[in-house]
């Protein structure tokens, strides 16, 4: 290694590490324990859908067969190629090849602009008829039911919703880290920070392929609730 | 101090804030025990009284507890048994402390807004439709001060992991380690449930989105299964460090590695783990099934077994020892009986039929303010005196010291001893008036607050004269086997001089262990 290429190398290492190795080994552990928080923290509202379509089964039926599952789909295979793109970025920033790192970012964006577009054409249709829940909602039948259908509709806009605003802040950071990465930030040496910002991004994804099932899909086969 | 982000000055940060808000809590707990003196509610309306206890409960648990020993001793001390620099991500370290000041703003806000009514348990549908006190400030505070714990975990899970100095292998460690550790996992896992739950909790309180609302087909239950997940784990976030502590000065004091150490160190696992499956003990009379109720129950009296490894080991350790009654060794000993007494009666709460009875009682309050005052404030006021040498590098008086932890003992038993007999004969908790038969109990609990007050105010004042008057301390004044003894006191800025090597195990004691001066006890005149 040169002078010029260690001297610069030594700027990268943390004054509290020992080596690159260290840095490293922590930097990717430090952001797999955060991702187990977050995994609870998605769990706590896994529990609340779980345990209100047991209670509610029809209404949540019905609810979900309200959703688009084509635009679901579509969702789920824009997120699925985004992280496709991701690992793109990461095997660019492993390999050092900057312009790979850049096309993996700008293009994970884009797909996920594409997934957030989806989204604001499937609540402004919510909004449009009437299921928002708060003093918009409307139903015109039994109310008992409407109460499970607003819970489910409720359910469906905060879960989508968080997952949403997770995307949004990996969108951010992804703003931040292109022209980082064109301006040669991360080399084959020190690319910690692309690869941790990959796992939270593939975590995203995870997340909103258990989603889809969840919320689109297990109301297709049928309902009893007419509204 | 506050853009630096050395493990050490953040340590210190939190010493001065965690003191703050134990000052506020405090406050609080001489109100309601003065309202309590009587058996009228003749100093408080009831609603003001329902905010007093309230916010003694978030303030305590929240801004003190949790935080305590992790942030203020683990900040400092870890890096130092690990043979560390610093923790793995000092800005994130710092950036904990900052959310922790951000969240007590939050609550602060709302408490000089007159702030909640509704317990620190926020039960709905209370915290969702009837309060109309400042919930919603006071939920955000705890949701920011919990990624700050969050936070804190995740440094200290990856710190351990991978900043060990060479020849440090896990079963090496000191137990204040596998202690940080266990609570650290406990942190990162529970912690998030609490999150979402406040979450939820201000969606129903803002927009009327009903998750607990059973006239929008929510359930209230569901919010104390969801509350309860996290906050049974909480409480062993609050004592697991102080078992550590206790262990780290039995080890010192009685000259000995702690017996059965690789029992202790899983004890410290396993109560994380088994701390996650009992919440359903706090609900045994919300409608529970039976089932539940048994299952529960069960595993309640699994989760003590760990706890109860401990203090066998701790008396085993004890046993035929060369014990120095040092001030921390006096808080430890103390410790020891006061956690079996809240451990013993949590069994006691475990068990279905006298839960039925005691439920929502002062016997709950005094179980819990024996682990959590004679457990781990005890503890931490004694990690204190244990570190404070290498902290600061002064000693402190032998005399006031051993003094206060005398007042300290006896302020807690006569203040909470006679509440479990009040809870017993069933005086409710949250209550501000009572009847007649109860106000000699009280009393003594009153009083009893009033000589731990004190017991609490002593060793502020010596702590603090001994930074300007107090002798210096050396490496190791108490002769304790540990890396934290083995560089200078207070540490230099990468906390060693040149990064240590291990070749033996937990504190063996070196042949013959060697005080670098005499302790403390010389330093006893003058005041």
């Amino acid at each position: 290694m040169s002078e010029a290429a260690s001297a610069h190398h030594r700027t990268d290492l943390a004054h509290h590490f020992e080596s690159y190795e260290q840095q490293k080994q922590s930097s990717l552990l430090g952001m797999w324990v955060f991702l187990a928080q977050e995994i609870m923290f998605f769990a706590g509202l896994f529990v609340c859908y779980v345990v209100y379509r047991h209670m509610h089964p029809a209404a949540f039926a019905f609810g979900s067969q309200h959703l688009d599952w084509r635009l679901g789909a579509l969702n789920t295979g824009v997120l699925i190629l985004s992280s496709f793109t991701m690992v793109v970025a990461v095997v660019g920033a492993q390999t050092g090849r900057r312009k790979m790192i850049v096309c993996g970012l700008i293009l994970t964006l884009l797909f996920g602009a594409v997934f957030l577009g989806v989204k604001v054409v499937e609540y402004g249709a919510k909004w449009q008829h009437h299921l928002v829940p708060g003093p918009h909602f409307e139903w015109h039948g039994d109310p008992a039911a409407g109460r499970a259908v607003q819970m489910f509709f409720a359910m469906y806009f905060v879960m989508t919703g968080m997952h949403a605003l997770h995307m949004v802040v990996g969108m951010g950071i992804m703003l931040v880290m292109i022209p980082l990465a064109w301006g040669g930030r991360w080399t084959r040496e020190n690319h910690n920070f692309v690869e941790g910002f990959g796992l939270y991004w593939h975590f995203v994804d995870l997340v909103w392929i258990f989603l889809f099932p969840f919320l689109y899909l297990l109301g297709l086969a049928g309902s009893g609730v007419h509204g | 101090m506050a853009a630096d982000h050395r493990s050490q000055g953040i340590a210190i940060l939190y010493l001065l804030s965690v003191t703050v808000f134990f000052s506020i809590g405090g406050l609080y707990a001489t109100l309601i025990r003065l309202e309590l003196l009587t058996p009228k509610g003749d100093l408080f309306q009831p609603d003001t009284y329902n905010r007093l206890f309230t916010m003694h409960g978030v303030m305590m648990i929240f801004f003190f507890l949790i935080p305590a020993v992790p942030a203020v001793i683990g900040n400092f001390i870890l890096p130092l048994m690990l043979g560390a620099k610093d923790v793995a991500f000092p800005k994130l370290n710092l950036a904990s402390w900052y959310l922790y000041m951000i969240g007590a703003t939050f609550t602060l806000y709302s408490l000089v807004h007159g702030g909640v009514d509704t317990g620190w348990t926020f039960y709905t549908p209370l915290s969702t439709t009837h309060s109309n006190t400042y919930t919603t400030a006071t939920a955000l505070g705890i949701f920011v001060n919990g990624f700050s714990g969050i936070f804190t975990g995740v440094n200290f899970i990856v710190t351990i992991h991978r900043m060990r100095a060479p020849g440090l292998t896990w079963f090496r460690l000191p137990l204040f380690v596998w202690a940080s550790y266990a609570t650290s996992l406990i942190q990162v896992l529970a912690t998030p449930v609490l999150a979402i739950t406040l979450v939820l909790l201000f969606l129903e309180r803002t927009f009327g989105i009903g998750f607990f609302n059973p006239a929008v087909g929510g359930d209230p239950i569901l919010f104390q299964h969801l509350f309860w997940f996290y906050s049974h784990p909480a409480v062993y976030i609050m004592i697991l460090p102080s078992l550590g502590v206790i262990s780290e000065i039995i080890a010192a004091f009685t000259r000995k590695p702690i017996f059965g150490y690789k029992f202790v160190a899983f004890s410290s696992i396993a109560i994380a783990v088994f701390g996650f499956l009992v919440w359903g003990h706090h609900m045994f009379v919300s409608g529970e099934s039976p089932y539940a109720a048994m299952v529960f129950s069960a595993l309640t009296m699994l989760v003590a077994v760990p706890s109860a490894v401990k203090v066998f080991n701790w008396m085993a350790t004890l046993y035929r020892g060369s014990i120095e009654y040092s001030t921390p060794m006096f808080y430890a000993l103390g410790f020891i009986g006061l956690f079996v007494i809240g451990g013993l009666t949590g069994l006691m709460l475990g068990t279905l039929g006298i839960d039925i009875h005691v439920h929502d009682t002062y016997f709950v309050v005094a179980h819990f303010h024996y682990i959590m005052v004679g457990g781990a404030l005890m503890a931490y006021l004694w990690a204190l005196h244990f570190w404070w040498p290498k902290i600061t590098g002064r000693l402190y008086s032998g005399f006031w010291s051993h003094l206060s932890a005398l007042l300290v003992f006896v302020g807690f038993n006569l203040t909470f001893f006679p509440q479990f007999i009040l809870g017993y004969l069933g005086m409710p908790r949250r209550y501000h008036a009572y009847p007649p038969e109860f106000q000699v109990l009280h009393v003594l609990s009153t009083a009893g607050a009033s000589v731990l007050a004190l017991g609490y105010i002593v060793p502020l004042i010596y702590f603090l004269w001994s930074l300007k008057y107090g002798a210096y301390a050396g490496r190791n004044p108490w002769g304790a086997v540990g890396l934290e003894w083995e560089t200078t006191s207070p540490p230099p800025v990468h906390n060693f001089e040149v990064m240590p090597t291990v070749d033996h195990e937990a504190y063996e004691h070196r042949v013959p262990p060697v005080a670098e001066q005499e302790p403390y006890r010389v330093v006893k005149y003058g005041l």
